[in-house]
């Protein structure tokens, strides 16, 4: 694993991808300070992250489309099936690459609440806070980020794909207050949300069985679960789109609360992508 | 060393490999030879433990390749039929990278990766990207990181494809040097390559091993009735009296000579046989001057393309039996013993 790691950092850094990305996050950083905390005289440094979240849409896809795309694409990957490593470390390897240049701008915006309390009063204990829940917030888009990267081996697509998964979980907080609530509405939309999961495990697995399977069970569940409890499913849909919003969570962070629960919701969303991207490149070794 | 038992791959309806059966012995070159699309590299990648079989298993030094894939896989090195480098790492930097993901340690890394840059000849350029490397060049860095945990079966998936003439010698070479420390396994679809450096050769034709045995065997076993072809000066009735009579010749056959006065003649024997010793008597007696003479075998191009042409799914039950286990093969028609074989198949071409 640590192979794997030192061999992804070096090629973060070897080309350009390290230092735009953490250039592009400082410079915004930069930016925001002086506008919010500087010009504003904000004593709060968490505003600055909040506003930061934004470029994650730009930054992540570029970050991690070639992790495991670029692999395939330049046939590397026999290699890391060839080699007495399990794919789980390898994975780790890659991924832990990824969250030291996801961390370093975070490392340097350490500095920014210290600094900016020479002009004024700053809660560091907010500012700290939000800036852990900030590297959370990274730590998990990028582990989505890797995930995606697995599933294909063209590097525009991942990015493409990354950056619409980005797009979305960005503004799903949003659109759940445009969902109908009635009960009616929400199994409608719930059941073609299920119909997409089937036809992505599908299109992922290709197996006709598994995706029969999943949405067997998921219509199953929804229209079992309406006929029994029809009340229960008014406004779900807008709460479901509202916890998948990774973004919504990390803005208690930014309002000065250390929510543990979301940095288990943010822990929980890196196991699972790890995980699924485990599976994804064992999945190549049997298709 | 490698125990190979019915395995099958199969891409949904397409069987790339079907009910393989074979044994790799140590201290051998063996080659793979078939067309394309014949499952040579569909059956390295399950021995390798890049791809999983849909049956049957894959054993290295008795370790199951998906059973316990880390002590299997430390004993051989692999170079797929693209080299899998980085480019943007030089060889040095490459292959210190494979020791340590294979977990070499220490001094005893330092000493597999200058082993290996020695081996391959790549000193020269360990400092350059690979990326600015020929062809040959990325090929020998391939085949310097299949080397490094020092294991004991090195599988090359056609190590010559795309290479010069020149370079496609130096990794013959290569090759031959590093069968004299590992049992090597290479495929090719190229006759000459396998005939130059292999011990053993595995013809697989549509994912099934059709044929297995020394280069000389096979061209032995296909080779049917021998043929003696001759042009004698002399008249035809005093040649076929003087040949057609030979114990051993199952046919005898007149016509033009290239000279003028004399006769092209073709003996075949059956059982296969040399009979130039009897010929050559038998005409120095009828005063019949032998102007030139050779014996016609079957070239390991006969045995490929005999073996591999058309639609042959189900090959012929000696055959594969033979396939399988080499001490049969003496039983074929015009095989030698086994000892023979493995003693012909001992020496370096």
């Amino acid at each position: 694993m640590t192979a794997i790691y030192e061999r992804e950092l070096r090629s973060y850094f070897n080309g350009m991808t390290a230092y735009v990305f953490v250039a592009f996050l400082l410079l915004f950083a930069g930016i925001y300070a002086m506008l919010y905390n500087l010009n504003n005289g904000y004593p709060n440094f968490e505003y600055v992250l909040q506003s930061m979240t934004i470029i994650f849409l730009i930054a992540i896809p570029i970050l991690t489309m070639r992790v495991i795309a670029e692999e395939r694409r330049q046939k590397t990957d026999q290699l890391l099936y060839a080699l007495p490593v399990g794919m789980t470390r390898v994975v780790l390897g890659k991924y832990l690459a990824l969250l030291t240049v996801v961390a370093l701008p975070c490392a340097i915006m350490v500095l920014y609440p210290v600094l900016l309390s020479t002009f004024g009063a700053v809660s560091f204990r907010t500012a700290y806070g939000a800036l852990a829940g900030f590297l959370l917030l990274s730590a998990a888009l990028a582990a989505i980020g890797l995930l995606i990267s697995s599933l294909t081996e063209n590097q525009a697509v991942a990015a493409g794909l990354c950056f619409a998964v980005m797009l979305l979980l960005y503004f799903m907080g949003d659109l759940s207050s445009f969902v109908p609530s009635s009960a009616s509405a929400s199994l409608g939309a719930l059941i073609i949300a299920v119909a997409a999961l089937a036809g992505a495990v599908r299109l992922l697995t290709r197996s006709t069985p598994a995706a029969l399977a999943v949405a067997i069970v998921g219509e199953g569940g929804l229209l079992a679960g309406y006929v029994a409890a029809p009340d229960a499913f008014t406004g779900l849909f807008g709460r479901v789109m509202d916890g998948l919003s990774v973004f919504e969570r990390f803005y208690t962070f930014a309002d000065g609360v250390f929510d543990l629960s979301a940095a288990l919701y943010f822990l929980t969303i890196i196991g699972v992508c790890l995980f699924l991207s485990v599976q994804s490149m064992e999945k190549r070794r049997w298709s | 060393m490698i125990e190979i038992e019915h395995l099958t791959k199969r891409y949904g309806s397409h069987t790339a490999v079907s009910d393989l059966n074979l044994t790799i012995e140590a201290g051998q070159i063996y080659g793979f030879l078939g067309p394309n699309g014949a499952g040579k590299s569909t059956t390295m990648n399950i021995m390798t433990g890049c791809l999983a079989s849909t049956e049957g298993t894959v054993r290295i030094d008795g370790y199951d390749i998906y059973e316990e894939p880390a002590q299997a896989k430390a004993r051989i090195g692999y170079l797929p039929e693209q080299p899998p480098l980085y480019l943007d790492m030089t060889p040095l930097e490459y292959l210190a990278f494979v020791a340590k993901a294979k977990g070499v340690k220490g001094q005893d890394r330092q000493r597999q990766l200058e082993r290996a840059m020695e081996v391959t000849q790549i000193d020269g350029v360990k400092d350059r990207l690979i990326k600015n490397l020929s062809k040959g060049y990325k090929q020998r860095v391939g085949i310097a990181q299949a080397l490094l945990g020092e294991p004991r079966v090195i599988i090359l998936d056609e190590p010559t494809v795309g290479l010069d003439p020149i370079q496609i010698i130096e990794i013959r070479e290569l090759i031959q040097q590093l069968g004299r420390e590992h049992t090597v396994i290479l495929s090719s679809h190229i006759l000459s390559e396998v005939r130059a450096v292999c011990d053993r050769i595995m013809i697989i034709s549509k994912g099934r091993l059709v044929a297995s045995d020394t280069p000389d065997n096979l061209e032995k076993l296909f080779a049917g009735t021998a043929a003696l072809e001759l042009t004698v000066k002399g008249g035809e009735e005093a040649i076929r009296s003087a040949l057609g009579g030979l114990p051993g010749v199952a046919g005898l056959s007149l016509h033009d000579g290239e000279v003028e006065g004399a006769a092209g003649v073709t003996l075949e024997s059956d059982p296969p046989a040399d009979l130039s010793e009897a010929v050559f008597r038998a005409c120095a007696a009828a005063d019949l001057p032998i102007l030139r003479m050779s014996m016609r075998r079957a070239s390991l191009e006969d045995v490929f393309l005999e073996l591999t042409a058309g639609d042959t799914p189900e090959p012929a039950a000696g055959e594969l039996e033979g396939a399988e286990k080499p001490e049969e093969e003496s039983e074929l028609p015009g095989g030698d013993g086994p000892e023979q074989g493995d003693d012909e198949g001992g020496e370096r071409p």
